[in-house]
């Protein structure tokens, strides 16, 4: 959706050109752009939605995390027993009755499986939403504000992004000594922001001098009105790929803190099954399906996060959209001609 | 010049905030896990040694927390570090010492070799844009990144240590086997390193891909490499030295940074194989609330990535007239 961004000062050429006299010109101008905009905006979002949704990774990586959901809101429908109720027989294979065994505390590994779906689903979408949100606000207001601001607010960030995020992960949650969830996602968050807030820095920047932020001054809006309404709105699809990326990255950080047993032991999540798996020695003791099944489940949800934010890549950025077979052969014949 | 003063501007001030984080959040935390780890530790040590302590974490203490600040700081620069809690008596720094040659070989070795074959799958992924090798090899790798390390680690232990016993499921050596520069010592190291290397690579090689493949998209619309194709080059050197060579440019920078990360290692994977590394041994001290060590060792992880990041600024100075400028 850059794109519709560097579209927009072509459409209205006219306005650009140094020299327009007076204000009045330039709010004829102004008013004519804003349609111009909205119209646009409007196309670009319904052919934007059309490739996302031609898109087999996206259509993979959306179905994949549909499934998830489902299961989330619904794990005592679909699960067929308590998953913390100690009451089989330990360490039995998959079966009818046990899909997937049970543990060496004959616990229901399937049970498990299902309910810890709603804490890692809600780990990577809460984490990944206010880290976005954190990186969406210092970013844009670092590019927009400019100054010795902009200078603080970058120094920050860089200094965020060089510090080694899952060393300091640990730390942090070693210090705080199994806080459960919550700590987990604020460890995340504090980790996790500084990436975006650079990238979308940068977009800001590339934006600061366009002439429909300086058509939004021109009408006397506040700023935090232009940041709001004009800014953040071109820059939709950079903030929707942050957001997948913080996603991917909240649930393989907060499987791996689970796994070594920071977080919280007693909560229901893929990351705590592997926990007890591994300190049971799951894979000798021959119920590797309770190390696996949580494993595999967390690199799902990071797949499906991942798909779509590749599928999202192609959709923003047309030159990485796989090429046709029309287009191939077309190349094909440019390219035998020039040789 | 003003490029490079920046960049050391940037590489004292990231120093700074990660040595005060180190510094507040002990004190920050509720309930004090400093003072519960000085209280089992007290038996154990003489006074100067826990006084040194007392002052780094705030225990006890009636100087001013700015004092202390600066004795924290002071002491960090120094190479005081104190001692371990995990491996008692042994001073912290000779537990890094110790740990630090494991990592940087595995990690180290794992990361060059992860940049070359992601680099090279992205350029001939790119050049054959749509081909069956595009079609397979970036996708698998990429979705492979999602994966966590660990549980590609956890995957690689059974299907090849436990089903099949062809080799070991951890350790960095054989237990009991004496360092020594005999064949059969450097191929028990190199049997320990087959699983958590490859295990890093197959994690690793996505993003390399990934962005490579990006960078050669674009570079190959250029005018230079339609000029090659107009001379007639053969297409291995329109690809690798028109095309790639340009392409791989913006990839130095994440590659000298990546070295960097080397030292921090792939915690979880030595984790997973109890590798005895920088990665494993901070999480014994986490798990062992062994704090003077876990300070340690964060800090030498930061240092190391500031210091690889100072690097590529210099040499982006170098390649790169443009920063000149300024």
């Amino acid at each position: 959706m850059a794109k519709r961004g560097e579209r927009q000062p072509l459409l209205t050429a006219p306005a650009a050109l140094p020299g327009t006299p007076g204000l009045r010109v330039a709010e004829s101008t102004v008013s004519g752009r804003v349609l111009v905009t909205r119209r646009q905006r409007g196309r670009a979002l319904i052919s934007f939605g059309r490739t996302l949704v031609g898109s087999k990774k996206a259509l993979a990586g959306a179905a994949i995390l549909f499934v998830m959901v489902v299961v989330a809101t619904i794990p005592g429908v679909i699960a067929p027993y308590s998953p913390s109720a100690e009451v089989f027989l330990p360490g039995l294979g998959p079966s009818g009755a046990h899909l997937l065994g049970t543990t060496s505390y004959g616990q229901d590994i399937f049970s498990q499986l299902v309910w810890g779906t709603r804490v890692s689903l809600v780990i990577a979408v809460v984490a990944g939403l206010i880290s976005t949100f954190l990186s969406v606000i210092i970013g844009v207001s670092a590019a927009y504000l400019g100054g010795v601001l902009d200078g603080i607010l970058s120094l920050l960030t860089d200094s965020f992004l060089v510090i080694p995020a899952f060393p300091l992960v640990v730390v942090i949650a070693a210090y705080s000594n199994g806080g459960g969830t919550p700590i987990i996602i604020a460890v995340l968050v504090v980790t996790g922001w500084s990436f975006g807030a650079r990238q979308l820095r940068a977009q800001g920047l590339s934006l600061r001098n366009r002439d429909f932020l300086a058509a939004a001054q021109l009408r006397g809006e506040r700023r935090i009105r232009i940041i709001v309404f004009e800014m953040l709105p071109s820059m939709t699809s950079l903030i929707v790929a942050n957001f997948l990326g913080a996603a991917v990255y909240s649930v393989l950080t907060a499987a791996g803190l689970e796994f070594i047993g920071l977080g919280n032991v007693n909560t229901e999540s893929w990351g705590t099954m592997l926990y007890w798996a591994q300190n049971n020695q799951a894979l000798t003791a021959g119920i590797p399906l309770w190390a696996l099944a949580p494993g595999l489940a967390i690199a799902l949800l990071g797949g499906a996060f991942a798909l779509l934010n590749y599928a999202f890549d192609e959709v923003s950025n047309p030159a990485l959209r796989p090429i046709t077979s029309r287009a191939t052969r077309r190349r094909g014949t440019r390219r035998r001609r020039a040789s | 010049m003003r490029y490079l003063l920046r960049r050391l501007g940037f590489f004292v001030a990231t120093l700074w905030v990660a040595l005060t984080i180190n510094f507040v959040l002990p004190r920050l935390m509720p309930g004090n896990p400093a003072e519960a780890m000085m209280a089992r530790f007290h038996g154990k040590l003489s006074g100067q040694a826990l006084s040194a302590m007392e002052v780094a974490f705030g225990v006890k203490t009636h100087s001013s927390l700015l004092a202390q600040y600066f004795s924290y700081l002071g002491d960090s620069f120094m190479g005081r570090w104190g001692t371990s809690i995990t491996f008692f008596p042994s001073s912290v720094r000779s537990v890094v010492e110790g740990a630090l040659p494991w990592t940087l070989g595995l990690v180290g070795v794992t990361t060059i070799i992860a940049f070359v074959i992601g680099t090279m799958i992205g350029i001939v992924g790119a050049w054959h844009r749509g081909g069956w090798f595009d079609s397979i090899l970036p996708p698998v790798f990429i979705i492979l990144s999602a994966f966590p390390y660990f549980f590609i680690g956890m995957l690689a232990i059974l299907a090849f240590a436990i089903k099949v016993h062809l080799l070991p499921q951890g350790g960095g050596m054989t237990n009991g086997v004496t360092p020594s520069l005999s064949w059969s010592f450097v191929g028990d190291i190199l049997s320990h390193s087959v699983l958590p290397g490859v295990t890093i690579v197959i994690t690793s090689i996505g993003g390399w891909i990934l962005t490579m493949r990006n960078n050669m998209i674009t570079t190959l619309s250029e005018e230079h490499v339609r000029m090659a194709r107009a001379k007639g080059l053969p297409s291995w050197r329109i690809m690798l030295d028109y095309a790639g060579r340009n392409a791989v440019l913006p990839n130095l920078t994440g590659f000298g940074m990546a070295l960097g990360f080397v030292v921090s290692g792939a915690i979880l994977v030595e984790y997973v194989f109890s590798y005895p590394g920088v990665g494993y041994t901070l999480l014994q001290a986490v798990l062992n609330e062994d704090y003077p060590l876990m300070q340690v060792l964060f800090l030498l992880i930061t240092v190391a990535v500031l210091v690889a990041v100072l690097i590529v600024d210099i040499i982006t100075l170098v390649l790169d007239p443009r920063t000149r400028g300024t």
